[in-house]
């Protein structure tokens, strides 16, 4: 922990008054853009070539959302049947290596050869905020919602902590607290065991018309936020400038959330550390697309019926006649 | 004539047990009450899988409803052949194809639905089908007809 704040401590005396105006005048573009905003959905953009991965971001997460943190009751409750494994974060909330109930965001940290010269290359995770989130669409309970401007959020008051949304998630993002949560006041020993948790793009700060905490602590400017249109634009011509990458744009049909590196992202993917809380690169197909097409297929079946019952009328009444 | 009655009561009943069963998966209880774990129904536990297979049986069951339904009204039938249990179904069954529906389009992309409208379509939708299996098991035990 002492490294840390050593470490912080020593980022922030480094990084200039320089980086600092560059931020903040790129927090108020920013938070301007999101204003103007009202139909079309805010996008962040993530130039990981910039991520120095000094963990600014991770620490304002915490700090930001610290209030929305579960607070879990102990002992917790046995489980009939014991097939769901308690999942406690309480005495681990330092932990900043993954995504856990109490760490929304974390830096995946690699290495790679770019013309020639082995770079760092560091990534900040957190939830992509989807189109079409699974995680929302399907949970059983609408325990999750998406808003108007792409994020995606867990109201943890309603929750169960199924874990429907983590298995749903492509990137298994959503991580549960146990001892928290409806559950104990419905059925502790039956259903659910706790509740979910990631990150909400900190939507109270977007609906007061700030940034969220990680894009504004950021010294480095390395996301932005805005319009979906402009965002694209921006990572296209980023990418092709550095003769980079892009993730996030096509990944599970589209996301709010677009990477750009000077890397390709099959090879970052075979570097990073992934498992648990810990989410790979892979390309993703968009898991909702079947449900989508049959739900299109749907209109076809009051017409199929309405024909059948036709086809039978006509015959039946050709053959009295 | 009696052929034809036998097999839409076959498709009805195995169309409802499998909109039922895909149903109730999408609560994630198969995989940990160990049902999942029975030989040959590992795919309860797979959210994706019963999630399409839902929507399938969706398709079937309102094209039949919808049969059903035209053929009532080309034939002349009238309604006060429709016994009371008959027209209770038929309000369960209306309550669960539109609040289904009002589901499949909230499952759209780019298509945001009021938080408490989402909680409320699910909840109303569970309600509905157990309460449609409840009396459907009633009328199969007491032998209760849709029409008299």
């Amino acid at each position: 922990m002492a490294s840390k704040i050593s470490r912080r401590a020593f980022l922030k005396g480094s990084i200039t008054a320089v980086g600092s105006v560059a931020a903040t005048t790129n927090v108020a573009r920013a938070a301007n853009s999101i204003v103007q905003t009202k139909k079309e959905p805010l996008v962040t953009l993530l130039d990981i070539s910039k991520c120095i991965g000094c963990e600014e971001c991770v620490f304002a997460c915490k700090e930001s959302n610290a209030a929305k943190y579960p607070e879990p009751k102990k002992p917790f409750p046995k489980m009939y049947p014991n097939r769901v494994p308690v999942e406690d974060w309480s005495d681990k909330r330092d932990v900043s290596d993954r995504l856990t109930p109490y760490n929304w965001l974390f830096i995946q940290n690699t290495s790679a050869i770019v013309n020639g010269e082995e770079i760092e290359i560091n990534i900040p995770r957190r939830c992509m905020h989807c189109d079409n989130p699974p995680c929302v669409k399907l949970c059983p309970w609408g325990a999750l919602k998406q808003e108007e401007n792409g994020l995606s959020r867990i109201d943890s008051n309603i929750c169960l902590g199924g874990s429907k949304c983590r298995k749903a998630c492509p990137w298994d993002v959503p991580q549960r607290q146990t001892g928290t949560g409806l559950y104990l006041d419905v059925l502790p020993a039956l259903a659910g065991n706790g509740a979910m948790f990631k990150c909400d793009r900190c939507y109270n700060k977007l609906e007061k018309g700030e940034v969220p905490a990680c894009i504004e602590v950021c010294p480095e400017d390395v996301q932005t936020i805005g319009p979906r249109t402009e965002i694209l634009k921006k990572a296209h011509a980023l990418a092709k400038e550095m003769g980079g990458y892009i993730y996030g744009e096509h990944e599970n049909g589209g996301t709010n959330t677009i990477y750009v590196s000077p890397v390709p992202f099959d090879q970052l993917n075979k570097t990073i550390e992934t498992g648990k809380g810990k989410p790979h690169l892979n390309k993703v197909k968009d898991m909702m697309a079947d449900g989508t097409n049959l739900a299109k297929a749907m209109i076809v079946a009051p017409i199929a019926g309405l024909a059948a019952a036709f086809g039978k009328f006509y015959l039946s009444s050709k053959e009295k006649k | 004539m009696k052929t034809t009655g036998k097999l839409r009561k076959y498709i009805y009943g195995v169309t409802l047990f499998f909109i039922a069963l895909s149903g109730f998966a999408q609560m994630p209880v198969f995989k940990r009450y160990y049902i999942a774990d029975i030989p040959g129904l590992g795919w309860l536990a797979k959210f994706y899988v019963t999630h399409i297979m839902h929507y399938v049986a969706a398709i079937v069951l309102v094209a039949f409803v919808t049969y059903i339904l035209f053929d009532f009204i080309f034939n002349k039938y009238g309604l006060n052949t429709i016994t009371r249990i008959g027209y209770f179904k038929i309000a369960i069954l209306s309550g669960l194809i539109v609040s289904g529906l009002l589901m499949m389009v909230k499952n759209l992309p780019n298509v945001y639905f009021n938080h408490n409208t989402i909680i409320f379509l699910d909840l109303f939708h569970l309600g509905l089908c157990m309460l449609l299996l409840g009396v459907s098991f009633y009328s199969l035990i007491r032998k209760k007809l849709w029409v008299g």
